[in-house]
């Protein structure tokens, strides 16, 4: 466990390192998490290693670690109900916009390409049960 | 005085940390008994707890933020540690490499500039907006992200939660009514707009979905921490 929260850390580190020296603003952890997967890609890494036992636990409970910025929420309840119709309709309309565009996406570029697949049962342009 | 001392025990670090645990094992607790219902994240209670606690304790929110840097701090590793999911799904890849670039690349770019104009043309202001710009990516990437274009943290990670539990609940039809029957495509679409809670539905539905989710949800949150500081250059 202390094993792979040392190689985690390291990750973390490099990540950090590396952001400072270029000057950009995506998160160090990103650009760490990038490099771990090169690395186990590289490494043809087991399930049984001890980074994947540290991260698989820490995983399990991602949603613990972003409570205490997730609470920040009590200071701005004010700020929510002013701009409730804003923040709504974004979010709402971006993430609608956003799977839309995924998905047809993906799927227009497998025809394309000649690999279209059809998984759900029934005949298409039916409604999936 | 012994109200006094109680009341200082109430607000200390050691108190606050065990309010939050509860909270989220409460969440937990709550999270089996409904079966893993999408509404039921653990999350929720936990922060209701927390917000409860330090508005009737009135304990700033930066005492309490630095009260529980213990449980923040992980954060990062974690973050990092979402390397492991995408290597154990990238077997899965074959055949499906560029549709699934070109579809992360094109939402992270939807996402994103979706989000800021329909927030700026109802009058959001740009804090706002670049708050709500990184809402598709994972919570901790969210987050991170915010907090370096100078939006508001704590907002960005409610609306990356948001988000995910709507996804959660209504995707599997959504998709169905845009027509997207590849299971691949689908869990790709979900992880892409709603990360880990959105792939946590995909996952029940099936494992092809699930998987996708997942890896979507990964590099989705690359796609998104890469664009969102070019984007900026451009939106604000």
């Amino acid at each position: 466990m202390i094993a792979g929260l040392t190689w985690l850390l390291a990750f973390q580190v490099l990540g950090e390192v590396i952001v400072r020296l270029l000057d950009i603003t995506v998160p160090g952890p990103v650009v760490g998490m990038l490099l771990l997967f090169v690395f186990l890609r590289v490494r043809r890494y087991g399930d049984d290693g001890s980074i994947v036992r540290a991260g698989s636990a820490l995983l399990r409970h991602l949603q613990l670690f972003f409570v205490p910025a997730g609470v920040g929420i009590v200071v701005y309840l004010g700020m929510l109900r002013d701009h409730a119709l804003p923040i709504a309709a974004s979010l709402l309309g971006s993430w609608l916009i956003g799977l839309a565009v995924v998905g047809w996406t993906a799927v227009g570029l497998e025809r394309l390409l000649g690999k279209p697949h059809d998984d759900l049962p029934g005949p298409a342009g039916e409604e999936a049960p | 005085m012994r109200g006094d001392e109680l009341l200082d025990l109430a607000r200390s670090p050691l108190v606050l940390l065990l309010i939050t645990l509860g909270g989220y094992q409460a969440g937990r607790w709550l999270q089996r008994r409904t079966g893993g219902h999408a509404l039921a994240q653990p999350v929720l209670p936990a922060i209701a707890a927390a917000g409860i606690a330090i508005t009737v304790l009135d304990v700033d929110y930066a005492d309490y933020r630095s009260a529980t840097e213990l449980i923040a701090f992980w954060l990062g590793p974690a973050t990092v540690a979402l390397a492991i999911p995408l290597h154990r799904q990238a077997d899965r890849l074959k055949g499906f490499v560029v549709p699934l670039l070109v579809a992360i690349v094109a939402g992270a770019v939807t996402s994103i500039v979706t989000a800021v104009l329909i927030a700026r043309a109802l009058g959001a202001d740009e804090q706002l907006e670049k708050t709500l710009s990184a809402k598709a990516a994972t919570t901790p990437v969210a987050i991170a992200l915010t907090q370096s274009l100078g939006g508001i943290p704590p907002l960005a990670a409610v609306f990356a939660i948001s988000i995910g539990i709507v996804s959660a609940i209504t995707a599997p039809a959504v998709l169905n009514l845009l027509r997207i029957r590849d299971r691949r495509a689908r869990g790709l679409a979900v992880g892409a707009v709603s990360h880990g809670i959105g792939a946590s539905r995909m996952l029940r539905e099936d494992e092809t979905e699930g998987a996708f989710a997942g890896l979507a949800m990964g590099l989705s949150a690359l796609a998104i921490s890469l664009l969102v500081p070019v984007l900026a250059l451009v939106l604000f």
